[in-house]
Parts: structure tokens; C-alpha cells; sequence
């Protein structure tokens, strides 16, 4: 057995106890078939999930709720992400698994498991927790991982995603995206007089937390890809303006000191600067805001409304959307403003463009026909998909891993309401996000360790 | 600023009297107040006086921020009122309906609410007593699903920041 990460952000440092994170290697002797391991591919839409056993992490003086809790939140996790088919517990033949065990492969294998998780959760003499889970090829009769952590108590939570993150990772080649958090607006009272709070959750739902008490308006939060710092647009002021707020700290300040309303702001890929909007008459243009030198750069100049900015993973380009043709269009410039080249070009009007973590597509809203729809394509306006359609679906956000877009959908009428989605990158898999009124404006945290 | 958002929604209230009459057509705008017929037992120079006998908004074509000839009409009388009683400083509020997307939404109301202010200064009211806000889709004044709700929702309101009545 040897330590090899220490899955502590620094930037989470003062919150989040650090999680200490081992690697178990060849704790379990196992006589291997020389067999091709699990391979899920998740490129193409629509696979087959696939079927893992998900056992209580029962054995081994473990905490019998705490480890039926952990393993609820990681088969919730694994099963919401469409990739995986986690397997009904009546059905297990083996019971009370022991995580140093080799398993009854066997018996496995019968139930039709192709994955399989052990583990086991206890508290230890000196209050902290102690889990430990491996994961296993069922057809190989291999073990595929195994992870030992110690951590706080109320991180258990946390730690249960940090497994799934771990098992979707090695199952599928990708980065896992259960230890993250989304930032979003939730919204109560009727229509005509909402109520709008900014608010934090993980991303499964749980742990809700308001950031404001709904005192002024406020609307669109995005993450910072760097730190715990979100920013969001607030009438608190004399114009409406965008704000910074450190989510740790609760420490507000206004970003920059423009003559007129700033909206629809995004960091850039380094966290340094703040991109929006400012109105100027009946014109909007995109602005830079550095957030150390605090000096600002105006990026387009145009009598349209240019808005909605979001820099390419590597900082080398912006998407926003403009008028500036007649109607709502996407179009990619440079970081510095210049050389704007249309991207859009199908029927109907395009907004809300957001470039993939990964670079290589960017999710928007488009409008036609009445039917408000989430797509992609790729930077070069090239390949366009749909990926869900209907009503009124607004606002993609992607995962951190560029795979899942998180956005919301509004329903009509008087007590009609928006609330919060996700989709798969493939346009399957979609699933309501479960939060206490309605929401809007979704963001997806960076992976948090 | 407590006491004048409070104020902006009273004013508000006697706007929906004001639709009323204008708009029999939406079954969800409930007359609260009997505003006294057509100005009767109003008080001129009031905030209750410019919402029922001058007009307070103005409403705009889907995706459009041109000032069609009623809204300048309704503007024109706006104009002679506030050059009448220069005591008062005015908010005008751009607003769209909930068709469109967030932040297209707020540059589209801001871009109506500067259409008006343009026009009222262009016949006379001081710049320096307009000044304008845009709420975009945040702030619907008719909830049902079809035109005849988002046909209101789409407008520039011009309210008076300091009335008394």
C-alpha cells in the first residue's frame, strides 16, 4: 500500500478538510485469465449502460448507515450519468462482501455484472473516516482499482462522489463529474413577481445553499474555472451591474466602474479577467475587465447588441452572439476583439453561445418557429446537432469534463416555471436536476479537487 | 430608494387600471383600483393623473425597438405633461416579453427604453431628468401563454420617481 495524492485543492483548503487519498495496490492477490479489460465507449449516442454491481459497503466494521448512504449516492451518481446500469441488490448471490476479499467472481458473472464494486466505511478512534472500495473486471476476475481515503465526517458526501468520480474515470477513460457543484438561480412567487436568489448545490441536487436572500434581482452566476468565485449580474446598485462574489469568504465587489449596465459576464479560461456586456444607448458591446490591474478593454464596437462572451478553453478566441446582421447570430473573434467571423448559419436565431471545456464544440440556445432548443457545433459552425428541443430550453453550461451540458427549461403559463436539466453530449440521457423551487441559469463548478 | 420603488409600484398598480380600459382583451389583468372613470375624480399633476389620462407605456412589435405611431402618440402626451409639471424626474423602464433569450432580453429592453427616452428628449424634456433601466424578460406584466400577454410585456414604461399620488 503507498499514499500517492493528496486530493486537496488549495484553493479548499479552508473549508473542505483535506482528503487523504491511497492508492491499494495488490492488497488482494487475484490469478488473472490474461482478458481484455472493460472498455466503455462513450462516443457514440445511446449505448448500452453498463451493468455494475453496486453491494452495500457492508463488511469490515463499517458504519452500516453511513455505508448504505455512501453507496446510494454513488449508484445514484453512476445511474444519472446513463453510462451505467447499476444492478438490483436482490439479485446479488454474494453476500457481505469483504473489500479484501477476492470476490466470487462467479456469482457475479451470473447476475450479469460486468463491473463490481466492493468496499467498506467506518469511523475511526481519532473521528475521522475511513473508506475503502475496489473496483473489479467481473469477466477478467481482475481488479481494475482500489482507493483507500481518510477524511471528516461530513465530507462523506463528497467522498461518495470522489468513488464515483473514480469508477467513471477508470471505466470509461474520461473525468468523472460528481464532486462538482452548480451555481444557479433559484426562483419563487408568481411570475409576475419572482423572487430571485443566487444559490449553490452539488451537482446532484443536494446540499442547496443561498448565496443572496432575494432582496434585488439577480440573474446569471458562472463559476470561476480557478476558484471558488462566482460572477453574476445584480440590480443591488444604481445600474445593474456585474459583481464577483467569493463563495467561501461571502466577500462582494462590484467588477470594474462602466458608465450603464454590465451584463452576461464569464471568466476567461485563467480566472484573471471578466468578460460581459455593457449598454451603451441602444447598443450593447463586449468588454474585458483584467481583475488585477483592473484595467478594461473594449473588445467589439458595433451599433447591435453583442453579448453573451465565452472564451475558448485556451483563451485564444471568444464566441458571443450579435445582431449586428439583423438577427441573433454566433460569431468567433479573436481574444482581442478583432476579426469576427459568423459561425451560425441554419434556420432561426442563435444565443447564449459557451465554448466546451474541451475546445472542440460550442453548446447555444436557438430559436425557431416558437420552439427554443439546446445544440452544438463545432467552432467552425460545422457539424450542428440538436440535443433537445421543445417549449423553451435555455442557457447550456457544460461539465467540467465537456461531456454532460446542464441548462433550463421553462414551462408555459402563469404557473409555469423554469427548471434544471442535463443532457448528454450525445442527446440522450436527459435528467431534471432536483432543486426546492424553480431554478435558472445553471453553471457547472470546476472539479473541485 | 425603499420609498421610491414603493412608489413606482404604486404607480404600477394604477397602470393596470390604465391597461384595462385600453385592453379589455386579458382575462388576467384584474382592475384593483377604481381609477374614477375616465380621470374623473383624479387630481391633476398626480402620478394616478399621468397613468389613467396621459398613458404611461408604450408597447413594441416582437423582436423591435421602432416606435410605432401610437407609442409616439402616447409619447407626444407624455411629453406635454412632463414639460407642464417639471417637478418630476422620470424612470423609464424597458422591458421584452419571455420569448427570447436572458441577456439578448436585457439589451432589447435597454435599447426600448432608450428608444423613448430619445423621443422625449427630442420633443423637449431635459435629459438630465431621464433616466433609464432595462429589465428585460425579468419583469412580465401578463402571465398567459400567447401574444395577447406578450404583446404587453413588450414595452417601455415611464415612470415618475418622485410622485406623491
Amino acid at each position: 500500500m503507498r499514499s500517492t495524492v493528496s486530493s486537496c485543492g488549495l484553493q479548499l483548503a479552508a473549508r473542505v478538510a483535506c482528503l487523504l487519498l491511497l492508492t491499494l495496490a495488490g492488497a488482494v492477490s487475484v490469478s488473472l485469465p490474461a482478458k481484455a479489460l472493460i472498455e466503455l465507449d462513450i462516443t457514440q449516442g445511446n449505448i448500452e449502460p453498463l451493468p455494475i454491481a453496486l453491494p452495500d459497503f457492508g463488511a469490515s466494521g463499517s458504519d452500516p448507515k453511513l455505508a448504505s448512504d455512501m453507496i446510494a449516492v454513488i449508484t445514484a451518481d453512476l445511474k444519472r450519468s446513463g453510462l451505467f446500469k447499476p444492478l438490483d441488490p436482490a439479485s446479488f448471490i454474494q453476500k457481505n462482501m469483504d473489500v479484501n476479499t477476492t470476490p466470487r467472481f462467479g456469482d457475479w458473472r451470473t447476475i450479469g455484472a460486468q463491473a463490481l464494486v466492493s468496499g467498506t466505511v467506518s469511523k475511526q478512534a481519532d473521528g475521522r473516516l475511513r473508506a475503502e472500495f475496489r473496483l473489479w473486471d467481473v469477466f477478467a476476475s481482475e481488479q481494475m482499482l482500489g482507493q483507500q481515503f481518510f477524511t471528516t465526517p461530513e465530507n462523506w458526501r463528497r467522498l461518495a462522489h470522489i468513488i464515483s468520480d473514480a469508477i467513471y474515470e477508470r471505466l470509461t477513460g474520461e473525468k468523472g463529474y460528481f464532486d462538482t457543484r452548480i451555481v444557479f438561480i433559484d426562483e419563487s412567487g408568481p411570475k409576475d413577481k419572482r423572487v430571485k436568489k443566487l444559490a449553490i448545490m452539488d451537482q446532484d441536487g443536494a446540499n442547496v445553499r443561498y448565496l443572496t436572500r432575494g432582496d434585488d434581482l439577480v440573474l446569471t452566476p458562472r463559476f470561476s474555472p480557478t476558484s471558488q468565485e462566482i460572477t453574476y449580474m445584480s440590480y443591488s446598485g444604481a445600474d445593474p451591474s456585474v459583481y464577483l462574489l467569493n463563495i467561501e469568504t461571502g466577500q462582494r465587489e462590484i467588477v470594474g466602474n462602466f458608465p450603464g449596465m454590465t451584463f452576461a459576464p464569464r471568466f476567461s479560461p485563467d480566472g484573471q479577467s471578466v468578460v460581459m456586456s455593457l449598454q451603451q444607448g441602444g447598443n450593447a458591446n463586449i468588454f474585458k475587465m483584467d481583475l488585477r490591474s483592473r484595467q478594461t478593454t473594449r473588445l467589439t464596437n458595433t451599433a447591435a447588441i453583442d453579448t453573451s462572451p465565452s472564451y475558448a478553453p485556451d483563451g485564444s478566441k471568444i464566441v458571443f452572439e450579435s445582431d449586428r446582421g439583423g438577427s441573433q447570430q454566433l460569431y468567433v473573434m479573436d481574444a482581442n476583439g478583432g476579426n469576427a467571423q459568423r459561425i451560425s448559419f441554419g434556420p432561426g436565431r442563435y444565443s447564449t453561445p459557451v465554448w466546451s471545456p474541451r475546445g472542440d464544440l460550442i453548446a447555444f440556445t436557438k430559436m425557431h418557429q416558437g420552439r427554443f432548443m439546446i445544440g452544438v457545433m463545432k467552432p467552425d459552425g460545422k457539424g450542428e446537432r440538436i440535443l433537445t428541443e421543445g417549449y423553451h430550453n435555455e442557457g447550456p453550461a457544460w461539465a467540467p469534463n465537456g461531456r454532460v451540458l446542464v441548462f433550463f427549461r421553462d414551462t408555459p403559463g402563469a404557473n409555469g416555471g423554469p427548471q434544471v436539466w442535463t443532457v448528454d453530449l450525445t442527446g440522450y440521457n436527459e435528467q431534471r436536476v432536483s432543486t426546492p423551487a424553480f431554478g435558472s441559469d445553471p453553471s457547472w463548478s470546476p472539479l473541485i479537487n | 430608494m425603499v420609498g421610491v420603488s414603493e412608489m413606482a409600484r404604486g404607480v404600477k398598480m394604477f397602470a393596470a387600471v390604465a391597461m384595462v380600459m385600453v385592453l379589455a382583451a386579458c382575462a388576467q389583468t384584474k382592475p384593483e383600483l377604481a381609477g374614477g372613470g375616465a380621470g374623473g375624480n383624479v387630481t391633476p399633476g398626480t402620478g394616478q393623473d399621468f397613468v389613467v389620462n396621459v398613458g404611461d407605456r408604450i408597447y413594441f412589435e416582437e423582436d423591435q425597438s421602432t416606435l410605432t405611431s401610437q407609442a409616439r402618440a402616447t409619447l407626444d402626451k407624455q411629453v406635454q405633461w412632463l414639460n407642464r409639471y417639471s417637478q418630476y424626474t422620470v424612470t423609464v423602464e424597458g422591458h421584452a416579453d419571455e420569448r427570447g433569450t436572458r441577456q439578448y432580453n436585457l439589451a432589447l429592453g435597454a435599447r426600448r427604453g432608450n428608444a423613448a427616452r430619445d423621443y422625449l428628449v427630442a420633443q423637449g424634456v431635459s435629459a438630465s431628468r431621464i433616466k433609464t433601466i432595462s429589465y428585460g424578460k425579468e419583469r412580465p406584466v401578463a402571465v398567459c401563454n400567447d401574444d395577447s400577454c406578450w404583446s404587453q410585456n413588450r414595452r417601455a414604461v415611464t415612470v415618475l420617481n418622485n410622485a406623491t399620488n
